[in-house]
Order: structure tokens, then C-alpha cells, then sequence
């Protein structure tokens, strides 16, 4: 060996490291999930101020209590709190570019669920527009908010953004 | 200095595996009876810190998700140390020292059952000369009492004592996992798991949680009638290289305890994180612990092994001890790494 390639740095070491991990989503996630496998929309309410967590993990991160008692079942309608237009392909959503991924206000919850709009020109989405889900046939449902492959406009008049300003 | 306490402590049952409920799962209901026993809402404590490990849930930031059980909107200050709880105490009884702080939550969680713990912990070695060869980590623990034994420095009948001693005393800890009355001789007439150690030499995979609240002066005597006032608290780590470190003590043990004066008195009670029984020898050896010290009354990290829970659950069963007057002085270990390599060493008063 040369002395030039003695002081050389070894700069690829090739240690693979596999570990295996067997999850589980917990007690509330799993629920929520599972409903969705129902075509059911879970939430569930704060013990304290009432407020409905959509989706639940079984606590209320702002009060730091547990979240217990029966589920809320929420509507598939919402309003759109707010937006953004994505021009880069995904491969778990099958929207022709350009679309716009949009966070969901449910009637009746408290907090927001993150998906995409279908059937709507990125000209037309804004702040306050009404929607509802559209559902896969029921044959492709898995325990997944997949299960719904985007939100459409309803037509219905906006929210004013007094009822909403609170959820963003 | 300022005088702090510990005043509150709570933990979840250690069970082997936890199928039902995610980490966070784990440590919501720890949380809630902490804070509600104490009669403090998260608004109430200046300072939360925890520990935890994103390996053993094979997620990065993982602990993020631990936040959801303290109740973290409006912001809290908090922290987070990748380390077993104890450390999380000793980084919120630094920022009580420094007055940024008058009360701290502590807590420390892990559900090691989601993977192969003994594989995960080898990514604690040399990554480029030690790791390509996946040294688990009992084998390692195992080099280390073949060292003791061969050496002298302890005999297997020593290690099945403690193991006898402990789980024997955790039969009246309701957390506790493995516990009952075993016989020294039956035990060594059990074949070796990874010799020289034998099943009853290692302690338990544990999922688990536990959480402690301190605070300042006056602020911890309203809170406890007899407050656990940390007196000394220090931890000493040793280099990663195995071959440098004498296995055969534990100086960084040794170190930690001198600094924390845990020799200044008689000490009454100790709880001691030993993860195998010859580490257990070690410890105990290097805090100089006498023949009238009451070692593990929970039963100690043979009896239940929450990783990076063990060692913050040693100082709170410590600290019960002296709330219930039957302790007034005690000691607290906790080890993090292979083969002992960081111990953390606190003594807790009445007075």
C-alpha cells in the first residue's frame, strides 16, 4: 500500500442495521381507525371545555387529561379553514395535478382534518367553501382515512369566518 | 444552593407487553393521577422534562407524542433528554438551581416490546469497529460477569442472592413484574442463558412509565408533609471503548456517590438499577453500602426494567420511603449505557 493511500480516510463502512418493530396504534387511534373501516367519522370530547378531538389519541393535549366516554360521530361535511395548491405528484393520491390539499373543519369537531379536494379548479378553492367527502367504493375500504379519496364542494353558501376563525 | 425536593411520584404497572395501548397510552393515565395527587394543574409547574428513547420506538421524535399526555397548549417549557428519566431529574433540578423554575414534572417511558431490545441496544457500541459484529447486549453483560467471576471479585452464588433478595421483596410492589420467593440452590442448578449469566441473573423487558414532580423550599414543604430534599446528586460517565474501562468496579459509581456525600451518613434505605444481577454487586460495592442498609425494597430493576424509566423509579421508591418515615436517609442509583458505563447516584433526606 502506498503512503498516499494509508492516509486516505475510509469513508464507506457498510454496517446494515435492521431492526423490526411491532406497533400498535393504541386504544384510541385503533378506534378512530376502525371506524373509518366502517365508513364512520369518531371523535371525541374534551372532559373538560367539551371540544371535539377529530381524530382522538385518547388525551387532550391541551388540558392533559384523558379522554374517555362514548365517541361523537361526526358528519362527512365541513368547511375548508384553509389551503394550499400542490403541484408535485404523490403517489397515494390519485388527483391530476395541479390540486389543492385543503384542511377540513367537520361539522361538529373542534379540530381539523388534513386532505385533498377533488372535482374543483384550483381557481375556485378558498377559505370558507363547504364540502363533503367522497367515499371509495366500499369494497377498497381498509381502517384508513384513505377511505375517503377526496372532499368535494357542496354549493352550499360559505361559512362566514367568525364560525370558524377559532379552528385554525 | 437551593433546597429541592421530591414530592410526588407515580408509576404505570410494569408489564412484559403492552399490545393495547401506544406509548403515550402508557403514560396518560401517569400523568393525570401525578398531577391530580399533587393538586397541580399543568399551568402549576414551570418546567417539564422527560426521557426517553426514539430507538426503542423506532421513530424519530417519538417523544413529541408524550407531550399530549402533560397538556402542552397554551406552550409549557419543557425538555427532553434521550437518556433514561433520572437525567431528565437531574436537567430539571439544574433549572430549579438556576431560579428559572420553582416546580418540575419529570417523567421517563418506553415500550422496548415493539422491538428486539437486546439488538437495539447494541447500536449503543463503537458504530465502525463494534457494531458490524451486532454484540447484543446481554452478551456484552455477560463478558462483564465472566470478568467478575474469573477475577474473583464475585461468585455466582452472590449473584443468585440478589436475585432471591429482590425478587423476593418485590412481591409486595404492585408494579412490579417479576417477583416471588426463589431458592438460591434451585436457581444455580438452572442451566446458563448466555453464559455465565442464567435467566434469573438478567432482569425483565419491561414496558413501563413513571413520573415525579419536585420542587423548591417552600413550594415542596405546601406540597408533602415530609418532602424527600435531594442532598446530593451527580452523574459520571466512562468511555465507550470496553476494553479501557475496568468492568470488574464502578468508578464512575464510586465518583458520582463521593460527590453526591453519599458516605456522610448512615444510609437507611437504597435503591439500586442493576439490569443484571454481578452489575447490581458492583453498584452496591461502589456506594459502599453497609450490612444494615435496606437494598431494593421495591425489588429493584430485577423485579420490573422499564427502560428509561428504571432509574427515575428508584429515586421515587427512594423517596417513598422517606415520605412514609421509614427511611430518613436514602440512596438512589441509576445506570444508562452498556456494562454500567454512566451511573447517576442521589441521596434523598427528611430533613
Amino acid at each position: 500500500m502506498s503512503e498516499s493511500e494509508e492516509r486516505k480516510p475510509v469513508e464507506v463502512l457498510r454496517t446494515p442495521v435492521v431492526l423490526d418493530y411491532t406497533y400498535s396504534a393504541g386504544q384510541s387511534s385503533s378506534r378512530h381507525l376502525r371506524a373509518f373501516g366502517k365508513g364512520k367519522l369518531l371523535g371525541q370530547r374534551c372532559p373538560v371545555d367539551g371540544r371535539v378531538y377529530f381524530p382522538s389519541r385518547g388525551s387532550c393535549p391541551q388540558h392533559g387529561v384523558p379522554i374517555e366516554g362514548e365517541p361523537v360521530e361526526l358528519p362527512d361535511r365541513g368547511t375548508i379553514v384553509t389551503y394550499s395548491v400542490n403541484r408535485v405528484p404523490s403517489e397515494n393520491i390519485d388527483l391530476e395535478l395541479p390540486y389543492a390539499a385543503i384542511q377540513v373543519l367537520l361539522d361538529g369537531a373542534d379540530t381539523i382534518l388534513f386532505h385533498v379536494l377533488g372535482e374543483s379548479s384550483i381557481d375556485d378553492v378558498h377559505m370558507g367553501m363547504r364540502v363533503e367527502a367522497v367515499w371509495k367504493p366500499e369494497e377498497e375500504w381498509d381502517d384508513s382515512v384513505a377511505n375517503i379519496r377526496y372532499f368535494r364542494p357542496t354549493g352550499e353558501p360559505d361559512t362566514p369566518f367568525d364560525q370558524y376563525k377559532e379552528h385554525i | 444552593m437551593r433546597d429541592v425536593a421530591v414530592v410526588a411520584f407515580t408509576q404505570a404497572k410494569s408489564v412484559r407487553a403492552e399490545r393495547d395501548l401506544n406509548e403515550t397510552e402508557i403514560l396518560i393515565p401517569v400523568i393525570h393521577d401525578i398531577k391530580r395527587g399533587a393538586g397541580l394543574e399543568t399551568k402549576d409547574i414551570d418546567f417539564v422534562c422527560s426521557g426517553s428513547s426514539d430507538y426503542l420506538a423506532g421513530q424519530s421524535f417519538a417523544f413529541v407524542s408524550g407531550l399530549d399526555a402533560i397538556g402542552a397548549w397554551p406552550p409549557v417549557s419543557e425538555s427532553h433528554v434521550e437518556m433514561d428519566g433520572a437525567w431528565a431529574l437531574y436537567e430539571a433540578w439544574v433549572k430549579i438551581q438556576t431560579g428559572h423554575a420553582d416546580t418540575a414534572l419529570v417523567y421517563g417511558f418506553g415500550k422496548p416490546s415493539m422491538g428486539d431490545l437486546s439488538r437495539t441496544l447494541a447500536l449503543q457500541l463503537d458504530p465502525y469497529c463494534v457494531v458490524p459484529l451486532w454484540p447484543d447486549a446481554v452478551s456484552v453483560a455477560a463478558l462483564q460477569a465472566r470478568l467478575c467471576l474469573e477475577g474473583g471479585v464475585l461468585s455466582e452464588r452472590e449473584m443468585a442472592e440478589v436475585a432471591v433478595r429482590d425478587r423476593g421483596k418485590g412481591k409486595s410492589n404492585p408494579y412490579a413484574q417479576v417477583t416471588g420467593d426463589f431458592d438460591v440452590d434451585a436457581l444455580l442448578a438452572e442451566p446458563t442463558f448466555v453464559s455465565p449469566l442464567r435467566r434469573h441473573d438478567c432482569s425483565p423487558i419491561s414496558d413501563g412509565a413513571s413520573a415525579m414532580i419536585i420542587a423548591a423550599g417552600d413550594r415542596a414543604r405546601d406540597l408533602a408533609e415530609r418532602p424527600a430534599w435531594i442532598r446530593g446528586l451527580e452523574h459520571i460517565v466512562e468511555p465507550q471503548d470496553l476494553g479501557i474501562r475496568d468492568l470488574t468496579t464502578s468508578r464512575s459509581t464510586q465518583i458520582a456517590a463521593d460527590r453526591a456525600a453519599v458516605g456522610k451518613d448512615k444510609i437507611d434505605v437504597a435503591e439500586v438499577c442493576g439490569p443484571f444481577t454481578h452489575q447490581s454487586i458492583l453498584v452496591e460495592r461502589a456506594l459502599g453500602l453497609g450490612e444494615s442498609v435496606d437494598v431494593n425494597p421495591s425489588g429493584g430493576a430485577l423485579s420490573a426494567h422499564p427502560l428509561m424509566a428504571a432509574g427515575l423509579t428508584r429515586i421515587g421508591e427512594a423517596s417513598k420511603r422517606i415520605w412514609d418515615g421509614s427511611a430518613d436517609r436514602a440512596v438512589a442509583h441509576a445506570t444508562s449505557g452498556p456494562c454500567l458505563q454512566q451511573n447517576l447516584v442521589c441521596v434523598l433526606e427528611g430533613a
